[in-house]
């Protein structure tokens, strides 16, 4: 049940754009057509899902204070926590090269679907707010790490293809010129925002 | 508040002036407009907006984000002909993240209130895409002075952009600037209540849309093509 509070909350309340503006600079370049959008949005869910848990686990065995305690009691005093900015970045950057090499291999069409995407990603806010985000809520396990990886990735794809629908449907509206383009995206942002708001509180 | 806090950051440039060339004022101001990293480039607005409910913590950030800039610019402009491209990504990460690591050090034994207000998005400069935008576009081809210039330049536009909307946000949102209350209790007792929306992350995306929209009204070659 904590799995599924988490899910729907990474999901609708603290979702990744609408409460945090993570990942904004892909989220409004990438969103003129909903086909990129929905291949951007797959890539974001994907690289979310694998690095949480991976910087999980280096955090709670390598990084937090006492966490090396697994190596002998002489170890347990040390704090490694001031590295942790590097080794997330290393380990996102590593992670999607990694990942683009594997989907390249083993599913040659999902490789072009997403192709240019995957390596983006490493400079997607998203993906190291996820990772910031893990380290500071504290999660108990791998598991709801995991899940609330996936759940921030999921929101990330809902909020990108619903405004990548918007934006493809607004070309043909008569928009005073100044504010057309971008201006018209950041207002639609914030009014999709606003939609979200209601659902905060929500719990299950 | 804006203005007086712009004009502070420039004050000290003023005299070193005739120092500079038209090509390297150019640099520095055209950030700040035409060029501005968060209106026109549109780089660096993930974690720009979310601090802005309040104008402290936004001045810190735009601090942390200028010595970022400034700095990262330097030092990949000094390595750019001893760094292989191919590896030039991994490079920048590591720079850009242990000039962070500085600044996040920094904030929490000089002001540990901002640091925990800020919270992850202190760490979240690494990935803002204007210092990677800047150092890929400008300090990888240039030598370190331009560089510099530029990174300041940029930084400048970002804060501009920040201040502006924390001004309105702390303004509208709690009546008051820098924490100070600049609304007169009379006005709450005749019925005037702070606008919950603008401390709310919606209205920071429509402030910055209206930003656009001011801009480009005043700056015609900036409007987009449908």
């Amino acid at each position: 049940m904590e799995l599924v509070n988490i899910f729907v909350k990474s999901i609708f309340v603290d979702n990744m754009i609408f409460a945090y503006f993570l990942g904004m600079c892909s989220y409004l370049a990438v969103s003129k057509k909903v086909n990129t959008a929905v291949g951007l949005g797959l890539a974001v869910v994907f690289v979310l899902g694998i690095t949480v848990p991976i910087n999980y686990l280096l955090e709670n065995y390598l990084l937090k204070p006492g966490a090396l305690s697994w190596m002998g009691a002489e170890m347990a005093g040390i704090d490694l926590s001031f590295l942790s900015f590097i080794m997330f970045i290393a380990v996102i950057a590593a992670t999607v090269q990694i990942v683009e090499m594997a989907v390249e291999k083993f599913s040659p069409s999902l490789y072009s679907a997403l192709g240019i995407f995957l390596p983006l990603i490493a400079v997607n806010c998203s993906i190291l707010g996820g990772a910031l985000f893990m380290q500071e809520r504290d999660y108990a396990n791998i598991a709801q790490a995991t899940v609330f990886g996936l759940g921030s990735g999921v929101g990330w794809f809902i909020a990108i293809v619903a405004i990548a629908a918007i934006r493809e449907k607004i070309r043909y509206s008569n928009i005073p010129g100044p504010v057309r383009g971008l201006g018209m995206a950041f207002i639609i942002t914030g009014l999709m925002g606003i939609a979200f708001l209601s659902f905060s509180g929500i719990k299950l | 508040m804006s203005a007086e806090t712009t004009v502070q950051e420039q004050a000290p440039k003023a005299p070193a002036k005739p120092l500079f060339t038209a090509k390297d004022r150019k640099l520095i101001s055209d950030p700040l407009d035409d060029d501005n990293p968060i209106t026109v480039q549109v780089l660096g607005i993930c974690s720009a907006l979310a601090v802005t409910v309040q104008l402290k913590p936004a001045l810190f950030l735009c601090m942390g984000v200028l010595f970022v800039m400034v700095f990262g610019s330097a030092t990949i402009s000094l390595l750019r002909n001893l760094v292989p491209s191919r590896v030039r990504i991994i490079v920048q990460l590591v720079v850009v993240a242990a000039l962070v690591t500085v600044v996040d050090l920094a904030l929490k034994a000089l002001a540990y209130d901002v640091s925990k207000e800020l919270s992850v998005f202190v760490g979240l400069i690494i990935t803002n895409c204007i210092v990677m935008g800047r150092l890929e576009a400008f300090a990888l081809a240039n030598k370190p002075g331009p560089s510099i210039l530029d990174a300041f330049g940029n930084a400048l536009g970002y804060s501009v952009i920040l201040i502006i909307v924390a001004i309105f946000r702390e303004f509208f949102g709690s009546g008051s600037i820098l924490g100070f209350s600049l609304i007169p209790q009379g006005f709450y007792d005749m019925g005037y209540e702070n606008n919950g929306l603008f401390i709310l992350p919606p209205m920071a995306l429509i402030l910055v849309g209206i930003i656009i929209w001011v801009q480009r009204s005043r700056n015609k070659k900036l409007i987009e093509a449908n």
